[in-house]
């Protein structure tokens, strides 16, 4: 199987690719179109700020790319918000890929929301051999409100969508590479996708 | 609901342990790969690696312990000690820390927090700042805390955040070392004048200061080296009694 890491120039990407590793699987860096096509899976990251982020996707024709991808693809944290149809961090116009809008965390909580927190709710094949409430790694000031295309919700501030799906494409606020053995459960799952 | 973290420190030289560690069955206790593997599945939320090295060799080597950690631990973890740049926050991320933590460098010129925080995103940037309450005062302290600079604690981790910061992580130079409980006052204030994270370290000593700095200290997170290294507190034993005491943590 080949495993694609989308390499933009977005964040901590080596994480990913480890947690691959572990779980027995050598995932390729790649920021060739070709080659992201040709992927059996392929894996959307992020981590920073989004305006900057949909810039570097744009820049390298990426934006035209992800949202036509017919194998399963996962986004995982800023990656995610990235599919959806916007955001609020820089005003920042999404991939669109997901029908539902990043908002902010209220200042009535921390912001951002460092560390574990449950996920509930759980619908999707994603989810395997996985409860309802096991604590995932979560770093994030925005967040995808709940919507019908959650797979998985979480409560901090509001109860909001911490993981979706839409057809071939999977999204996951949390970070499962970062997330002990449950979460490289989750990875092992979207290697078993069909 | 989101959990209180507990959080192992290591320290590191030349990319081995330092300060003695004392756990059963490890086949090496210096080397900080085995050592975080095991706090990870002893149950550890995070972990922080701080580099004391003081040459160039050594900095090279605690990169390639990074990368060596984030090849094997599926937690997340700070790296810390003589970051001072751009290029040095790269390197660390590019071998797989999550976050980095920076401490004498943001206090000798503050810009570089916002440098961090626009490249790299606030969620990486944890500001360590070390103070010591001097005639009623907290004030900042440098190199260890040998050095006092003029800046008030308070002042100090509002700027920072304004700045960009992600998380603080305070250290009391009153109570570090002491194993008397942590700076819960301090501790308090910043959660109430600050929106983001704080870490509480120095003095930890007994489970009951734990539940302490997360009740009275509202502390978002605790930091402890020793009590953790010397099993003196197992962090299963330690997350067991603050559920006890209804404080939310991942068991």
């Amino acid at each position: 199987m080949k495993l694609v890491i989308i390499d933009y120039g977005a964040g901590n990407i080596k994480s990913i690719q480890f947690a691959f590793k572990r779980l027995g699987v050598e995932a390729v860096l790649s920021n060739n179109i070709d080659e992201i096509k040709a992927a059996d899976k392929v894996i959307f990251p992020g981590v920073g700020e989004a305006s900057s982020a949909m810039k570097m996707l744009q820049e390298s024709g990426l934006d035209a790319v992800i949202p036509n991808l017919k194998q399963p693809v996962l986004g995982i944290c800023l990656g995610m918000q990235l599919m959806c149809n916007s955001t609020e961090e820089g005003n920042t116009k999404g991939l669109g890929i997901f029908n539902v809008d990043i908002k902010r965390f209220s200042n009535s909580v921390k912001v951002p929301q460092m560390g574990w927190n449950v996920i509930t709710d759980l619908k999707s094949e994603l989810f395997n051999g996985i409860s309802e409430n096991e604590y995932m790694y979560l770093v994030h000031s925005f967040y995808a409100e709940n919507c019908e295309e959650a797979i998985a919700t979480t409560d901090y501030d509001v109860k909001y969508a911490s993981a979706l799906q839409k057809n071939n494409f999977y999204g996951t606020q949390f970070h499962p590479e970062k997330s002990g053995v449950v979460g490289e459960q989750i990875l092992k799952n979207f290697l078993n996708i069909k | 609901m989101l959990t209180k973290r507990i959080i192992p420190c290591l320290d590191i030289k030349n990319g081995r342990t330092v300060k003695g560690v004392n756990f059963v069955n490890l086949i090496d206790a210096g080397d900080p790969v085995v050592l975080a593997k095991q706090y990870a599945e002893l149950g550890a939320d995070e972990l922080v690696f701080l580099d004391i090295s003081a040459t160039l060799e050594g900095r090279k080597t605690m990169r390639e312990m990074v990368l060596k950690v984030a090849e094997q631990v599926n937690i997340p973890f700070t790296v810390g000690g003589g970051i001072s740049s751009i290029a040095d926050v790269d390197a660390l991320l590019k071998c797989g820390a999550d976050k980095v933590s920076v401490n004498s460098s943001a206090v000798k010129r503050p810009e570089l927090v916002n440098e961090l925080a626009d490249k790299f995103g606030s969620q990486c940037v944890v500001v360590a700042i070390d103070a010591k309450q001097v005639a009623g005062e907290w004030l900042v302290h440098l190199a260890g805390g040998t050095i006092a600079t003029e800046l008030n604690l308070f002042d100090w981790a509002k700027e920072v955040e304004k700045r960009g910061a992600g998380e603080i992580l305070f250290t009391s130079m009153n109570n570090d070392g002491t194993k008397a409980g942590f700076a819960n006052e301090a501790l308090a204030k910043l959660s109430s004048e600050l929106n983001i994270p704080i870490i509480a370290s120095g003095g930890a000593g007994t489970v009951q200061h734990f539940v302490d700095t997360f009740e009275k200290g509202k502390s978002d997170a605790a930091l402890a080296a020793s009590v953790f290294h010397f099993g003196e507190i197992l962090i299963k034993d330690l997350k067991k009694e603050l559920q006890n005491n209804n404080i939310s943590v991942r068991l």
